[in-house]
């Protein structure tokens, strides 16, 4: 019986501690509703339909820089954009293994920029990048994978453990967003309609190694024979973002690479393609050539749409009724985003509407 | 490894999980068994260092024991034979034969501490004097790592060594048992520096399992933690960046510095003896208390009763007495009385002592002049105390408000304060510049820093003042509270709902009010580093 009561009691305080810990936990973690918006790309997927012929996995230069609205619109080609801030080259292949628990595309397609870090970056990338993941072996091989020396995998099963301190930091938005976030994006993209002129965009330094790290190329390879094991065609892309630098002798080792393996490779940043997707950027990136504003993503993804259509085995999709539907959401989310922003711009001057914006 | 690691805390759990589980004969040797895995973690070459400790002394105590008993037992048997004269000068010369073995353990022992921890400081010094002379050569200066906690083991297990020579208690008959007194993890840290009489029962025993004392151990364990992560750990980075810049932070910053440091090494050095007694408690043995609110002190003789309470316990037995009445004492006292004077000749062989003492617990805090310093003033001011006792004591009985609360609390103040000045020869980097420091909170009168901003720019944000100062207002209050018996205890006594809830605020508080993970410094202990 005493032995009962010490058990009953024991549990007792250990299930009050896991819960009010727990629900602490849920209001310190960050929201990324208002600012660093980017932090809710990974767990919006989950939220998504999981129906889509293309999945394009890759950093910045893959959520910013392609619109799957256009390609909806103008294709009928269902696609997704798995990609979060400096997302390093494990942190796509293992968010490609996630997505494949989940459903099966036809198409993967893999922006390279991420083949030039061969170590862990960034703690608060890295957390943008796997915090919003399911749980499931890939997390916990991602979270291995991408973890810089001061983090510990602890404290991504507890995060608590990481925002503990944050107490003194809480705004409106981790109380308004307590029970969940509300969808910022696009089948993944990340809309911004503003535009700032590419000027003055610096040229790369010379490095002393070209040479991409083993690593890289180990992921490259086991993301190669995922897609082959699951009848998926990868492409391998190089986004037209201006800056940070694509070297010559890059683009060469992966034109290589795709040679080797009779992968599909395209770079943007080459001048014909520059000139077949028609972007200007003077108006079509927002942020001085890093990164494609909605009118520039909508270009690239026009020509990228004709490229899938004729390389690949997809079809037009949209008299789909089920997937119609779901489209029609986002579409009309997207558009109406896409007119708010311009409309901020012109009473603003900013996207975010407010009279002191930065951006 | 850090009490605050990870790893650590699991392997606690883990621990107490299964020391409950087997059975009772085998739960000294898990302890070894986590004791030496603890040790290792440190690094494996130090082990050797511990098993050196452990091995001579388990052999030359067995030694000692048995030369005791080779001569108790002549005596028995000459009894008839022998005059008194004839027992008394055997029993002495015995002695003296174990006093050598006991002499070889001690320099053993004390000589490796001493190579180890104070080789490159004498080097240091042998070579500054030799520059002195004009010899531009300088000899070869050692570098040891310092093995963890190697002054905290070496004391408590020459104690152990001391008393069975003394014959104040049997010899350890069992290595491995010896072996885990020697290293039982929990005080390898940063101590207390038990007595083998009062930690061995409870370590071997193998007690089972209380539910009310493994609780109030946890309670114990988690108060130590808030110490340590909450107070600690949080005001560390201002400390150190008081410390880091003399020529900035001088005047009010000096003080600031002293009174954040004071805070420090207090909430450090009780929080992490706190999780030692509660991890003690947990397993069914009691740990010695090592202090005893300190910071209620009237003055600073009181003050060294109630903290490092067994460092100052260890001098007073093992080096105090035993020097205030070696032969050398004697005639030294002999001299005086009849040179100096029958007043100074009855002071003198106590201050000498007094001086000895301090100068080595100066030293035990550290290689360097800092400490030595340190240790003398101390001696100092303890001694001047002493010789104005007479005085003090017409001082209250003329003015009866000096024996009012109110000057008592005066008193705590400044105590609190002089201990906190000592203290500073701790932060700085040499003696005259902690001189200077000193100094700077007299002549720089920087007082607007209190109320212009500059606290916010000392690696602290309001909220880490909020937490401080709520922090410190919790510690008075229960030390307050504690004058009259465990806190824990009385809670638990009231309410056993109440002192559940009181476990639960304490993880609570803990884990998001601790200063620890990415963005803090996660401090070693700094006791460990003496």
């Amino acid at each position: 019986m005493a032995n009962k009561k010490v058990l009953f009691a024991g549990l007792a305080m250990t299930l009050t501690a896991g819960v009010l810990l727990a629900a602490y936990q849920r209001l310190v973690q960050p929201k990324y509703m208002s600012d660093v918006v980017e932090g809710n790309l990974i767990a919006d997927y989950y939220r998504s339909g999981k129906d889509h012929d293309v999945l394009f996995i890759g950093d910045c230069e893959c959520y910013e820089n392609f619109s799957p609205v256009k390609l909806w619109e103008d294709y009928g080609i269902s696609s997704y954009i798995r990609g979060s801030a400096q997302q390093l080259i494990w942190q796509s292949y293992y968010l490609l293994e996630d997505t494949l628990r989940c459903e099966k595309p036809k198409v993967v397609v893999f922006n390279v920029l991420s083949m030039k870090y061969g170590e862990p970056q960034n703690e608060a990338y890295n957390r943008m990048s796997v915090e919003g993941m399911e749980w499931s072996k890939s997390k916990i091989a991602n979270i291995k994978a991408s973890m810089t020396e001061e983090e510990s995998f602890l404290s991504y099963v507890f995060p608590v453990l990481r925002y503990h301190s944050r107490w003194s930091e809480l705004t409106e938005d981790d109380f308004r967003y307590y029970f969940g976030a509300e969808p910022n994006f696009f089948s993944g993209y990340y809309l911004r309609a503003d535009a700032k002129p590419a000027q003055n965009v610096p040229k790369g330094t010379p490095l002393t190694d070209y040479s991409f790290s083993d690593t890289c190329w180990d992921y490259l390879g086991r993301m190669m024979q995922l897609c082959a094991e699951n009848h998926i065609q990868l492409v391998l892309i190089k986004a037209p973002s201006l800056y940070p630098y694509w070297y010559p002798e890059w683009d060469e080792q992966i034109r290589e690479y795709a040679e080797k393996y009779q992968l599909h490779y395209v770079n943007f940043l080459d001048e014909d393609k520059l000139a077949a997707t028609g972007l200007d950027f003077e108006t079509d990136t927002y942020d001085g050539g890093l990164h494609l504003n909605v009118y520039g993503a909508e270009k690239l993804s026009d020509w990228f749409g004709q490229y899938l259509i004729s390389k690949f085995d997809l079809r037009d999709r949209s008299s789909e009724p089920a997937l119609a539907n779901e489209w029609a959401d986002i579409c009309r989310r997207y558009h109406a985003e896409t007119e708010r922003q311009v409309k901020n711009l012109e009473q603003y001057g900013n996207v975010k509407g407010e009279a002191d914006a930065s951006v | 490894m850090l009490f605050t690691d990870s790893l650590f805390i699991f392997g606690l759990i883990l621990l107490f999980f299964v020391y409950f589980l087997i059975p009772q004969k085998y739960r000294w040797m898990l302890l070894l068994g986590a004791s030496i895995a603890f040790y290792a973690y440190s690094g494996v070459f130090n082990l050797i260092y511990i098993a050196v400790t452990a091995l001579s002394t388990f052999l030359i105590t067995r030694r000692m024991e048995k030369m005791a008993e080779a001569a108790k037992e002549s005596v028995s048997a000459h009894k008839s034979e022998w005059s008194r004269d004839e027992k008394k000068a055997f029993k002495e010369h015995e002695k003296k034969k174990r006093r050598r073995w006991l002499a070889l353990l001690l320099i053993l022992n004390f000589g490796m501490l001493a190579v180890i921890k104070y080789g490159a400081f004498t080097m240091n010094n042998v070579n500054t004097i030799i520059g002195w002379f004009g010899n531009r050569g300088t000899l070869p200066v050692p570098d040891f790592l310092l093995p963890m906690g190697i002054s905290f083991y070496l004391f408590q297990t020459m104690g152990y060594a001391i008393d069975v020579y003394r014959e104040k208690y049997p010899c350890e008959k069992n290595f491995a048992k010896l072996a885990l007194f020697v290293s039982f993890f929990p005080q390898l840290v940063q101590g207390p520096i038990s007595r083998y009489d009062d930690l061995a029962k409870g370590l071997y025993a193998g007690n089972g399992f209380e539910a009310e004392r493994v609780h109030l151990g946890v309670q114990r364990i988690l108060w130590g933690y808030c110490k340590k992560v909450v107070l600690a750990d949080r005001i560390l980075p201002a400390v150190t960046l008081l410390i880091s810049d003399p020529e900035q932070y001088q005047g009010m910053y000096a003080l600031l510095g002293m009174l954040y440091y004071t805070l420090q090494l207090y909430a450090d050095f009780t929080g992490g003896i706190d999780i030692t007694i509660g991890i003690g408690q947990v397993l069914g043995i009691p740990i010695a208390e090592n202090f005893q609110r300190p910071f209620f002190s009237k003055n600073i003789t009181e003050y060294w009763r109630r903290w490092h309470i067994t460092l100052g316990t260890w001098f007073k037995d093992y080096l105090f007495y035993p020097v205030s009445v070696a032969q050398p004492m004697l005639k030294l006292s002999k001299w005086s009385r009849d040179k100096l004077g029958k007043n100074i000749g009855k002071y003198l062989p106590v201050y000498v002592s007094t001086l000895a003492v301090w100068f080595v617990t100066g030293l035990w805090h550290g290689a360097a002049w800092n400490f030595i310093v340190w240790g003398m003033l101390n001696a100092v001011i303890i001694l001047i105390s002493e010789r104005l006792t007479g005085l003090y004591g017409k001082f209250h009985a003329k003015c009866g408000w000096s024996n009012t609360r109110a000057y008592d609390g005066f008193m705590a103040i400044r105590t609190t304060l002089m201990m906190g000045c000592l203290r500073m020869f701790d932060c700085y980097r040499d003696v005259p510049l902690t001189f200077r420091m000193f100094g700077t909170m007299f002549t720089k009168w920087n007082v607007q820093i209190f109320w212009d901003g500059s606290l916010m720019k000392l690696n602290l944000s309001l909220a880490d003042y909020g937490v401080l100062l709520t922090g410190v207002l919790v510690l008075f209050t229960a030390s307050m509270i504690g004058r009259k018996g465990s806190v824990r205890k009385r809670i638990l006594g009231r309410s056993r709902v109440l002192s559940c809830c009181m476990t639960v605020a304490l993880v609570l508080i803990v884990l998001i009010f601790g200063a620890y993970g990415i963005g803090y410094d996660s401090s070693q202990f700094i006791y460990n580093q003496f």
